[in-house]
């Protein structure tokens, strides 16, 4: 396990061991599969063969050892798969987002990830495609025109405070992108036309790279960005001077 | 009247097909192959400059992992075994000669090359090859303006990707058409070859999977040119310019994409996979145990393979519940196929193995198909896939289970019926070799990627970049992949010079039967009528030997 990045999520413990115990089983399983077939050659080589004229007589109860019960215990194993890991799918996909999550939209463009906070008023601007214009200054298309726009928060840097939970609203622009923390454990896509919602609570603080996991063209490879995770005395110094200079 | 170089190319002689099936496929395998050595070298040294053509920039990347995806899944591991085998050995193995609707058949073989040419020509038009991937998700795919290589290029990607469709969704009426009216009197669904079974069952798939898959490349198409909106919602900005509005969401095309993706899965492997029991039969003198069960299992893969393909978008947003729901028919999925997998074990252990490479290589699809197979049931947890998806843990996933399994089945299928296309048998030496390097490099090569996608190493980059952690740890990993890679190739030129070398009129020939096998295609008789079931071997089975072919009446008491 110690081939991942370290992990700075609250829910990610648990999905470390949980695919801890997946690997090791099926890892343990292959090498017993391939013990398997090798020592079948080695024999074969060794002059001795397994079976013997004759020995259908007790083929039934051979034939429910060797495959009936390794079968069971294989769908045994399958179902607590199911069972343990649906657990954590249900407290990350299936439940609601805590009310006091903070709220970041992110944006996938080309091969930029953007991050928009809504600032004191707690709701988003409204967008306009044709307002976007990344060379003025105005990468989401934000719309000057509506008062919850003013003190919305745009920025290239993903700033969160440590131990709050968190709800992304995902969107691209484009293209479909992949977004993709491994340091939280997290990815979802962005779909053109619909709006994700991802719910998750950073816990350590540090830097933590964001990726794009679906291919988006030609620079997808450079598509990053970074998350900090802060302490919350921090977060809120920080957003202060953001919210400041958004006026 | 045509002359007889006209007869030759436009035939309808099933085995004349299976030659130039075979013919394609090395085609495109070879291509396929150049192709990921280019990408390996881009990624081991990324400031080579490469004759004729420079730097590899990271849209000629892009391009090569497209080209590379789909000319080895459409023109190598579909074209094989679905095309070529069935061609080869098909008509033999039920009793009869030649196939149903014989010109359908052959037309499919001119249609598939022409998407191949077509395919092929995407590298030599302005922009070069496409850079979707071989999923080709749309607005990439969708837009002109996404990127180099989505105009010309795109569309001769989906031109080429509907002649495809259309020539197999053909072909496998044809095998359907075959097996269901023409199999010979006596040749009951019970006494079917398992390889019958399975081009049964993978010609039922491809004529449902690569209908859908016709149908989104068609409206993609239409997308592109005719000012349709299936795929495309409003409000895009692309290389900022805002889009036409439109009324379609890509979602469209990941569900049409993979209700063909992943059921192809189950095209490319299950003739492998009933090879492997009819191989493995032969080779230990054993009947396959739980005849009935494999037969069922074949069947259950197919019908449940259509109900699994949500498993490949866990995380594009879809309904949560629906992702658990495709997480409990993935693993119904693999329940059958595991039977499978231990009945091949069962009969390798208690057998008597003789050692030849038709066997060796069975036993190399055996051992990948469990050890890509394995990591199955941890990507269809969707909790443990939010993390896995797209990473290299599922490039080494595909690149076992499906691409490795399948090449090692197709190894074996012309190990094994070498004989009935040159009445030799290759070279065992040479191709104990070919199986050795194959195998440890291909382990080598595809292994360490499971490493590298728990590291969390995207695909499709260009060039390694992941967390800092553990990017660096990744950097011999890479490395050797690479040299694996080379490795791996290296050894099919062995293969290739044995296909050549075997073929000579110095070496001695083999016999009709050289595999002393039971099934009907290594009958001496144009219309042998069938007396046994497929798998008559052991001891005391035959008159003299210890087998009974499906052709050889019983033994008188």
């Amino acid at each position: 396990m110690h081939w991942l990045p370290p992990n700075g999520a609250l829910r990610g413990v648990a999905l470390d061991h949980l695919l801890g115990w997946n690997l090791t089983i099926v890892f343990w399983l292959f090498v017993a599969a391939q013990v398997l077939l090798v020592l079948a050659l080695v024999r074969r080589w060794a002059g001795r063969s397994g079976a013997k004229a004759g020995d259908e007589t007790h083929s039934r109860a051979r034939y429910l050892f060797l495959h009936v019960v390794p079968l069971l215990g294989i769908v045994g194993l399958y179902l607590w798969m199911l069972v343990t890991s649906h657990g954590l799918w249900a407290a990350r996909r299936e439940s609601g987002v805590a009310a006091q999550a903070i709220q970041v939209e992110v944006t996938g463009v080309q091969f930029v990830w953007y991050f928009r906070y809504p600032g004191r008023d707690g709701v988003y601007g409204a967008t306009k495609p044709t307002l976007v214009s990344a060379p003025t200054g105005n990468p989401l298309g934000l719309d000057a025109n509506d008062p919850h726009t003013a003190d919305d928060v745009v920025s290239s840097i993903l700033v969160l405070p440590a131990g709050q939970p968190v709800e992304i609203t995902l969107r691209t622009q484009d293209v479909i992108h992949g977004f993709f923390v491994p340091g939280m454990r997290l990815k979802q896509d962005a779909i053109p036309g619909m709006t994700g919602h991802l719910e998750f609570t950073p816990e350590t603080p540090g830097d933590y790279v964001i990726l794009c996991s679906q291919v988006c063209g030609l620079g997808h490879y450079r598509m990053q960005a970074q998350m900090r995770v802060v302490m919350p005395e921090q977060f809120n110094a920080w957003m202060a001077t953001r919210e400041g200079a958004a006026k | 009247m045509r002359s007889p170089a006209e007869r030759r190319v436009f035939t309808t002689e099933p085995k004349a097909l299976a030659r130039l099936y075979l013919w394609l496929g090395l085609v495109a395998v070879v291509t396929g192959t150049l192709l990921s050595l280019l990408m390996r070298i881009h990624r081991t040294w990324p400031d080579l400059a490469m004759p004729l053509h420079g730097v590899i920039k990271p849209e000629d990347y892009l391009a090569l992992v497209t080209m590379h995806g789909t000319l080895m899944v459409f023109f190598v591991l579909t074209v094989v075994p679905q095309s070529a085998f069935p061609n080869l050995v098909l008509p033999a193995q039920i009793g009869t000669r030649g196939m149903a609707l014989p010109r359908l058949n052959a037309a499919a073989f001119w249609i598939t090359t022409t998407s191949l040419l077509v395919l092929l020509a995407a590298f030599f038009v302005p922009e070069g090859a496409p850079i979707a991937g071989w999923t080709s998700y749309p607005p990439l795919s969708a837009l002109a303006g996404a990127g180099p290589g989505q105009a010309t290029g795109m569309d001769l990607w989906l031109i080429s990707i509907t002649l495809f469709c259309l020539a197999a969704v053909m072909g496998s009426v044809s095998i359907l058409a075959t097996i269901l009216t023409r199999h010979a009197p006596g040749m009951t669904f019970g006494r079917l070859p398992l390889t019958v079974w399975s081009w049964l069952v993978s010609s039922g798939l491809t004529v449902i999977a690569f209908t859908a898959l016709f149908i989104a490349a068609g409206l993609l198409l239409s997308d592109r040119h005719f000012g349709t909106s299936f795929f495309l919602p409003s409000g895009l900005v692309v290389n900022g310019i805002p889009q036409a509005a439109g009324s379609g969401t890509p979602m469209l095309w990941l569900h049409l994409f993979w209700f063909f993706g992943h059921p192809e899965v189950y095209i490319v492997v299950l003739p492998g996979m009933g090879l492997a029991s009819s191989i493995l039969a032969n080779f230990t003198r054993r009947p396959v145990p739980g005849y009935t069960m494999m037969a069922v299992s074949t069947l259950l893969i197919g019908v449940l393979g259509l109900g699994v393909w949500g498993h490949h978008i866990f995380v594009s947003g879809m309904n949560p519940y629906a992702g658990t729901a495709f997480g409990l028919t993935t693993m119904a999925i693999a329940i059958p196929s595991s039977a499978e997998v231990l009945t091949w074990l069962a009969m390798v252990f208690r057998g008597r193995l003789r050692v030849n490479t038709p066997l060796l290589f069975v036993l190399g699809f055996v051992s990948f198909f469990i050890a890509g197979g394995l990591t199955g049931p941890i990507l269809a947890q969707p909790a443990l896939d939010a993390y896995l998806h797209n990473t290299f843990f599922v490039v080494g996933h595909f690149h076992l289970v499906m691409s490795m399994a399948g090449v090692f089945s197709i190894f074996a299928g012309i190990y094994y019926w070498y004989p009935l296309l040159t009445g030799r048998r290759m070279n065992e030496g040479l191709g104990q070799i070919h199986f050795w390097v194959s195998l440890i490099a291909a382990y080598g090569t595809f292994y360490p990627m499971y490493l590298a996608g728990l590291a969390g190493e995207p695909r499709h980059y260009a060039q390694l970049a992941g967390p800092v952690e553990s990017f660096a740890r990744l950097i011999p990993v890479e490395r050797g992949i690479t040299w694996s890679a080379f490795l791996l190739a290296a050894a099919q030129l062995v293969f290739l010079f044995n296909v050549f070398w075997s073929a000579r009129a110095k070496v001695a020939l083999a016999g009709a039967n050289p595999w002393r096998a039971t099934t009907l295609e290594w009958s001496p008789e144009e219309h042998p009528t069938i007396e046994n079931g497929p798998y008559g071997y052991g001891a005391g089975m035959g008159e003299r030997e210890d087998f009974r072919p499906q052709w050889e009446r019983k033994k008188p008491f």
